[in-house]
């Protein structure tokens, strides 16, 4: 069915940060103006996010409100950020860690995570960040690709992933665990922190010079890992003024987790540049919690997920009822598209619209967005930023082809916005083969409409987007392999109304194990335990065979199609058939 | 049924939907999130399974009533 347009009234317009005029004259040199630098031309991340903000007399505002899972509270200045992280930077330094080295962080939504993000990057180290809740090999796999030279992490997760295997990462030479102990050679941040100056002057980083390493998954091979330079922040600082409303001084929740990439350029850099408050929640999902929180923090500003969206949905609006939201002026999603019903649904229960918008891990910032001064037509991503240029195209024997108004095809970007990957961690020829004909390629299907708004159509390829989360099958099915029952796997994406797409496993079993329930929860236990839940099956079935190309490549395409009861397509690969 | 028959079916289904987890370690103070490690869409799932044994609707407002085996078998045994 076709969904009706909400419309914008003309005051919301005008109260708009981007107006259609500002569209009109926009210029990279208007973002950049909107962040100070050094006048040796130098740019860095944490200096633009906390230090600047201090040295204009903005010490004394609100940069974090911390919300402990117990309900405990604390209260962050910026000039607390900074001498906090400048403290940080110092403890880096006394450990003999220099500008271009590596540092990970793998923690819950703890203050510590968000100093030490922000500690790196002042020092002019590289900071990656890694989701808690992922098992011992997807860190495992991060850290060796990344070559890391130092971790954050807490004593808990220290202990059950870390532990085992730390000695056989040879680069790593320091693990921070937050709190007060450390486990044998690891060194405690609190009392390092203690001891260590509240002054450091941020290194005068090169606008190109890395700051971030996110990973984001393959449908084949390993986890690829995306460099982003300080120059990112120029992105940062326009995409939340933009598309997310952030002005100083608004109150800004950002529900993504800092362990992956919206959580860090939206949860943590382009919030602070913004010179906002953030609120930072340390618990999970739960439906009174996060109402309680919109109301009592009085949240002007809300960047969700659609897996969330759909969570509170599921309550119906009378629960979001008793909560006076009446601050809340401005409501965002990212994560994977948001359905059309979620979309009206914000307007039932919340008085105003969700605005889906579109960008990836390799594309830094927020490309393709509804804005406030848009009409928004549920469903669509709606339409590029100023400064972005967004094709639709499909990739032919002689290169590209521009594909017409409601025609599906790639989602290609121009290259040459500050916040795009500058490569793939040792993977040129990887990254290399993400542009064509002076294009940047997607992997995602959309087709633009006669308005110029864009719709999500699928991914080109294998990959699984699950509650957010962008999962490579080939990782789960390593995983799943190692199982001794298990001799081949393969692993798809199931539609699922909560989560987008669930992940499902076929196994092939070696002789001398037949397929059952207990079987069964013992392969999915193990790759919980390897992965973590996100990324692990959520269904193992069981096939004698899988179906494989003649070059022995597992068809997940066939599987997926057979599941859904679509129609197989080109089957002219297939060599062997499931059975 | 009493409450520890309760706490023992939870439990059951509890590791139906994350089998990394070995039952005879479960306290029936560990919290689902912070202890055990589930995900949301993990507790979506134990809350499906555990409409379908007892028979009880659990609202999206109940789910940190079942946040614990032990919360969870003095919840259940009142709905049941």
């Amino acid at each position: 069915m076709a969904w009706e347009v909400i419309h914008k009234t003309a005051a919301e317009r005008a109260a708009a940060s981007l107006t259609d005029e500002m569209r009109a004259e926009f210029g990279w040199d208007k973002a950049r103006a909107m962040l100070d630098g050094f006048p040796d031309g130098g740019l860095n991340i944490a200096y633009e996010a906390v230090d600047r903000h201090v040295l204009s007399g903005h010490g004394a505002e609100e940069a974090i409100l911390w919300l402990g899972k117990e309900g405990a509270r604390e209260h962050l200045s910026y000039a607390d950020l900074a001498a906090r992280t400048a403290r940080f930077a110092n403890v880096l330094a006394a450990h003999g860690l220099e500008a271009g080295d590596r540092l990970y962080g793998l923690a819950g939504r703890v203050p510590d995570l968000y100093i030490a993000a922000l500690g790196t990057l002042k020092a002019g180290l590289i900071f990656s960040p890694l989701f808690s809740a992922f098992g011992p090999e997807p860190l495992r796999t991060r850290l060796e690709i990344g070559e890391a030279n130092a971790l954050v992490t807490t004593e808990a997760i220290y202990r059950r992933k870390i532990a085992a295997w730390r000695d056989e990462i040879p680069s790593l030479k320091l693990v921070l665990i937050i709190g007060e102990e450390a486990p044998e050679g690891c060194v405690a941040l609190g009392p390092a922190m203690a001891a260590a100056s509240e002054e450091f002057e941020a290194v005068h980083t090169r606008p190109e010079d890395p700051a971030l390493i996110h990973f984001t998954s393959g449908t084949t091979g390993k986890p690829k890992g995306a460099v982003h330079v300080h120059n990112a922040v120029v992105m940062h600082a326009a995409a939340g003024r933009y598309a997310l409303e952030l002005k100083p001084g608004t109150r800004y929740w950002c529900t993504a987790d800092p362990g992956w990439v919206t959580g860090t350029s939206f949860g943590i850099i382009s919030p602070l540049v913004n010179r906002v408050t953030m609120i930072v929640d340390e618990a999970d999902f739960e439906l009174e919690r996060w109402y309680s929180i919109l109301q009592n923090e009085k949240v002007e500003v809300w960047y969700t997920a659609p897996t969330a969206i759909r969570m509170l949905m599921r309550a119906g609006k009378e629960a979001a009822a008793p909560y006076d939201l009446s601050q809340l002026r401005f409501m965002a999603s990212v994560g994977e598209p948001l359905n059309p019903e979620a979309v009206v649904w914000g307007k039932e229960a919340f008085g105003r619209p969700f605005h889906d918008n579109w960008w990836q891990t390799e594309t830094g910032g927020i490309m393709i967005a509804n804005t406030q001064a848009m009409d928004v037509h549920p469903g669509s991503m709606g339409k590029p930023l100023p400064g972005i240029e967004a094709g639709i195209v499909e990739r032919t024997d002689e290169g590209l082809r521009d594909c017409g108004t409601g025609e599906i095809g790639e989602l290609a970007l121009r290259p040459g916005w500050p916040s795009m990957m500058r490569t793939y961690l040792h993977e040129e020829a990887r990254y290399e083969k993400c542009f064509v004909g002076g294009w940047y390629l997607s992997g995602d299907l959309a087709m633009r409409d006669a308005e110029g708004y864009f719709w999500f159509v699928g991914r080109a390829d294998d990959l699984i987007k699950s509650s957010g989360h962008l999962i490579g099958p080939f990782e789960v099915e390593s995983a799943l392999i190692e199982h001794p029952s298990v001799a081949e796997a393969a692993v798809i994406g199931l539609p699922d109304e909560t989560a987008g797409e669930v992940v499902k496993a076929y196994v092939a079993l070696n002789p001398g194990f037949e397929p059952s329930e207990e079987l069964e929860r013992d392969i999915r236990g193990l790759a919980r335990k390897n992965l973590g839940p996100a990324v692990a099956p959520r269904e193992v079935v069981f096939r004698k065979s899988l179906p494989k190309t003649r070059s022995g490549k597992i068809m997940r395409r066939l599987l997926k199609a057979r599941e859904l009861g679509l129609p197989e397509g080109d089957i002219s690969t297939l060599e062997s058939d499931e059975t | 049924m009493t409450e520890d028959d309760i706490r023992r079916a939870y439990i059951e289904e509890l590791v139906r939907v994350a089998p990394d987890i070995d039952p005879a370690t479960v306290r029936g103070s560990d919290h689902l999130q912070d202890d055990l490690e589930l995900d949301s869409m993990d507790i979506l799932n134990l809350v499906i399974a555990l409409n379908s044994r007892f028979g009880v609707a659990i609202s999206e407002a109940e789910y940190p009533r079942i946040a614990t085996p032990d919360l969870a078998a003095k919840f259940l045994a009142e709905k049941i």
